[in-house]
């Protein structure tokens, strides 16, 4: 037998034992990006709507700016986040480094720029096609944007999923903040790497099923959701 | 009575892309008479009406509301425009917004709301989404959100372009209760049909200037500019 397919056996295997470890690693993952998700949603969505629709000087710079962060590799902002909680850094005093919360501030900072970029432009278009008849109305500023954000949350979805796909799968800002202690900030990606250089092939493939299910279904929920706001609300 | 009309315009120009769209226009506008803005494709018509509504801050010139309410020009306006932009909730909802950015109390909101709905003929729709609606009604739902505002003035740009005749006609209808009710009707079209059926006075715009401003009848039996009365001959051949 292949030692792929060997490794698939041993994989499903484990799943279906339902091992604690194996549990353990993947609701931590789950927990961290859900928080960061959150996080950033709540600094992000309000950020792109107000560049969306504010007009100041700079702006420009800002989009361009906020475009190039949604491509900022983990390990810097792992290595960056590491350098500020660090015992000699400035929030080293927090005694954060190594814990779940430092990696919950390190996905925060990673997607972050890309729920508000990807805000950002959807909140544009609507403005676009929404702004004289608002501007009509007497909407402006904040309450023309909250009004735009709300209008288009079924599509804001796509962004704060695109979000939760990248902290679900990014592994060098946990690996670096989080140390990948056993027990404690160990994850799944950062499991899958440690997993495949000691050789225990099974648990690192069964870690990459589950992190792979778990992205699937979650773009699954999220377009049935969509889908079903397109048909009942145009 | 307080009122923000008339309406008046001091050499306004408008200019975009180094381009001149309105070109040093004045003219007033007053209570009463519905005004139709007429003119070729191209001409201004929609500009010119935007710079009045506030949307388009002139380049040159200014626009006054002379009326001793002035100061409530903002709210006591409202506008229709060719595409009907529709909020992604519910028909009621969509009037309800706009009485809520005009600061009507919130016990009033629903009550306004339907009837306005019932003046356009859409209160039986008053829960479905608004973005499903066709076209045609839409353009009325967007005439009973003007209509819960109880507007001194409203605007419309082109209100039926896209609409088929059935439509147009029901547009029309509800446009000519505003008339009734006292509301100072402004009305962009090329369509000289609908100039005659709901215009008193016709604001002739031609390449960014304004032709003239004559009673409807008298525009169309003797227009005292040569290029309205090239318009009409353009328009309608047979005559």
């Amino acid at each position: 037998m292949s030692p792929l397919l060997e490794a698939f056996g041993g994989a499903l295997a484990l799943i279906a034992s339902g091992d604690r470890a194996l549990l353990q690693i993947v609701l931590l993952s789950l927990g961290v990006s859900l928080a960061a998700v959150v996080l950033a949603t709540l600094a992000g969505l309000p950020l792109g709507a107000a560049v969306a629709v504010a007009r100041f000087p700079g702006r420009q710079a800002v989009i361009v700016l906020m475009n190039a962060l949604m491509g900022l590799p983990p390990v810097v902002v792992g290595l960056v986040v590491y350098l500020l909680l660090s015992r000699a850094g400035p929030l080293g005093s927090l005694g954060l480094l190594f814990t779940p919360p430092a990696m919950v501030i390190a996905q925060t900072l990673l997607i972050f720029p890309i729920i508000a970029a990807l805000a950002r432009q959807g909140v544009e278009d609507a403005w676009v096609e929404y702004e004289e008849q608002l501007r009509s109305l007497g909407a402006h500023g904040i309450g023309a944007a909250l009004t735009l954000v709300w209008d288009i949350r079924y599509s804001l979805f796509t962004a704060v999923l695109a979000g939760m796909g990248r902290a679900l799968a990014e592994v060098g800002a946990v690996m670096i903040v989080g140390g990948n202690i056993d027990g404690v900030t160990r994850v799944m990606t950062t499991s899958i790497a440690l997993e495949t250089s000691k050789g225990d092939l099974p648990l690192a493939l069964s870690l990459g099923i589950v992190l792979i299910a778990l992205v699937l279904a979650l773009n699954a929920a999220a377009h049935m959701v969509k889908e079903a706001a397109r048909r009942k609300y145009g | 009575m307080s009122a923000i009309l008339p309406l008046r315009m001091t050499d306004v120009s408008f200019a975009a892309g180094g381009r001149t769209i309105i070109d040093r226009v004045s003219f007033d506008l007053s209570a009463g008479p519905s005004t139709i803005v007429l003119g070729a494709n191209g001409a201004g018509k929609s500009v010119l009406m935007r710079l009045m509504h506030g949307l388009l801050a002139p380049s040159a010139g200014k626009v006054e509301w002379l009326g001793d309410n002035a100061s409530r020009a903002r709210r006591l306006q409202a506008m229709v425009f060719q595409r009907p932009v529709m909020l992604r909730r519910s028909v009621l909802a969509n009037i309800t917004y706009a009485l809520g950015l005009a600061d009507v109390p919130a016990r009033d909101l629903d009550r306004l709301a339907f009837e306005a709905l019932e003046e356009v003929g859409l209160a039986t729709l008053a829960t479905r989404p608004a973005r499903v609606l066709s076209g045609g009604e839409q353009q009325r739902l967007a005439l009973a959100r003007a209509w819960a505002l109880h507007p001194e003035v409203l605007f419309l740009d082109e209100p039926t372009a896209s609409l088929d005749p059935a439509a147009t006609r029901e547009i029309e209808t509800i446009i000519k209760a505003f008339d009734a009710s006292g509301t100072k009707v402004i009305l962009v079209t090329h369509s000289l049909g609908q100039a005659r059926r709901l215009g008193d006075e016709v604001l002739f715009v031609h390449e960014g200037c304004v032709a003239e401003l004559t009673p409807t009848d008298r525009f169309f039996s003797q227009p005292a500019s040569a290029e309205a009365a090239a318009f009409i001959k353009g328009e309608t051949p047979w005559i």
